[in-house]
């Protein structure tokens, strides 16, 4: 089953979902090392981007002739436009630059690689960040290289987005110890070891929802059941 | 509203950008200065929205302005800045630069008359409007902008004893001391008004060893009512420059 516009959709409200219950502990973990508003922003930005997405069911015509990239260029801007904050531009550019490798109606494992290949450079060069900094880049890398391999193995989609989430999900865990020497946090230097990057957080969470999206497959009805 | 270069100016706080671009357009009334500040909710952070709008709006502005002058009517686009011209943007901090980043990656028309400096937010501000003010080009005030980032090191250099030392050794068209008259001595006005008259003259100027084309090494001085000033020249017109300058501070700028 290649995934198509809806999985794209479904995976946006999925992340509005997943944002929303975990934006306490964003916020928490971005109050420890950052200015605090991270579980704010991103909710605030991913409920525009559901509401864009309600506002747009209503008009559309055959959702047929939706590609995946039609999907994440909506998801770009709204974040850009709603976010306030860094992670604004940062994830903005991710599905930016994601949508333009998948303006296609459906995305098969390759090109879901190249999807997360080009987030992951959307970010990494918006933030001027690379591996091993304590920012979301060290899941993003993580993903993409989790992902290679599935695909690589001649995985399924599901497979290789069950590889990112999973991977990326580490990474994130993975930062607790790390010292931060890109973003807000690294004002704290040393003392920014012992909590988990927000940012990392919230990439998991993100790709999480992307593979329950594949996963749930198409809604029934209401697409919007979906999310 | 001449300078064929504009600012827009890109804060986290409504009220930084607007007090900056304030700032920044007293000391070049000639020059468009747009302050643009705050979240999409108005509170801290940074709208790409507004971004968008305003880019949009003063890049239409200098359109207009160069039609109206006559020199933008060359077979260039609508909407399309005058030769030279376009926008110097400057951000404050992290999400600010990285949006305006954004803008210009969802709009890549926007590249080539658009551009993002590299500078501390209000001195960038300051030297590039009064840059853009003399009717620099783009790339002219965005080396301005990008040299603030400098200027401390610069004064620094300037007022080391080795410094003063070797600039009275090198071939000068003249060295005038001159004693500052007005109350509040070389404060933002003054400053403006002198380094726009120096990057007007073309010779090399400086006062007590900085750049007195540089509005911001010139305000770094501090120098203020009865204190005496080194006022040296190089390059062609030197002695002329040196004497403009002495009798522009000696004139106290209107305020005695």
């Amino acid at each position: 089953m290649a995934l198509d516009a809806d999985w794209a959709e479904r995976w946006v409200r999925r992340t509005a979902d997943a944002i929303a219950d975990a934006k306490d502990e964003l916020t928490e973990l971005d109050r420890q090392i950052g200015d605090g508003d991270h579980g704010e922003n991103m909710h605030r930005g991913f409920r525009a981007v559901v509401a864009r997405f309600d506002d747009a069911a209503a008009e559309r015509g055959t959702p047929d002739e939706r590609t995946v990239g039609d999907v994440l260029k909506l998801v770009a801007t709204t974040l850009m436009s709603t976010v306030g904050g860094a992670s604004g531009p940062l994830y903005g550019t991710a599905y930016l630059r994601a949508a333009k490798v998948s303006g296609r109606p459906q995305i098969d494992p390759p090109a879901v690689v190249a999807v997360l290949e080009a987030a992951l450079e959307g970010v990494a060069s918006r933030g001027k960040a690379t591996v091993g900094e304590k920012t979301m880049v060290d899941a993003w890398q993580a993903a993409v290289d989790a992902a290679e391999a599935a695909a690589r193995g001649g995985g399924s989609e599901v497979d290789v987005l069950r590889a990112a989430a999973e991977a990326a999900d580490k990474a994130a865990t993975g930062t607790i110890p790390m010292v931060a020497t890109k973003g807000r946090a690294s004002y704290l230097g040393e003392r920014s070891a012992g909590h988990e990057d927000p940012g990392a957080r919230s990439t998991a969470l993100v790709l999480g929802a992307a593979m329950a999206a594949a996963l749930a497959g198409p809604a029934p009805a209401d697409p919007r059941s979906a999310a | 509203m001449t300078a064929r270069v504009a600012l827009v100016l890109v804060s986290h706080s409504a009220e930084l950008a607007r007090g900056a671009a304030e700032l920044a357009g007293q000391m070049a009334p000639d020059v468009l200065v747009r302050g643009v500040g705050g979240g999409p909710d108005g509170g801290l952070g940074t709208s790409l929205d507004a971004i968008q709008k305003n880019l949009a709006e003063v890049l239409a502005t200098l359109a207009d302005a160069a039609r109206a002058d006559g020199a933008g009517d060359s077979g260039a686009p609508v909407g399309r800045a005058p030769d030279g011209g376009g926008v110097v943007v400057l951000g404050d901090l992290g999400s600010s630069v990285l949006t305006v980043e954004s803008a210009l990656e969802l709009d890549e028309s926007l590249a080539e008359r658009v551009v993002l400096a590299r500078a501390p937010f209000v001195e960038g501000a300051v030297a590039a409007a009064v840059t853009a003010h003399g009717g620099a080009d783009l790339d002219t005030v965005l080396a301005s902008a990008n040299a603030s980032a400098r200027m401390f090191a610069a004064i620094e250099a300037a007022q080391s004893p080795e410094a003063s030392g070797a600039a009275s050794a090198g071939e000068t068209g003249g060295s005038r001391t001159v004693t500052v008259r007005n109350p509040l001595g070389l404060h933002a006005r003054p400053a403006a008004l002198v380094s726009r008259k120096v990057a007007e003259l073309g010779a090399a100027v400086t006062i007590d060893g900085v750049d007195a084309s540089s509005v911001l090494q010139l305000m770094a001085l501090g120098a203020t009512q009865g204190r005496e000033l080194r006022v040296e020249a190089t390059g062609d017109g030197a002695a002329e420059a040196v004497a403009t300058v002495v009798a522009m501070i000696e004139s106290g700028f209107g305020e005695v």
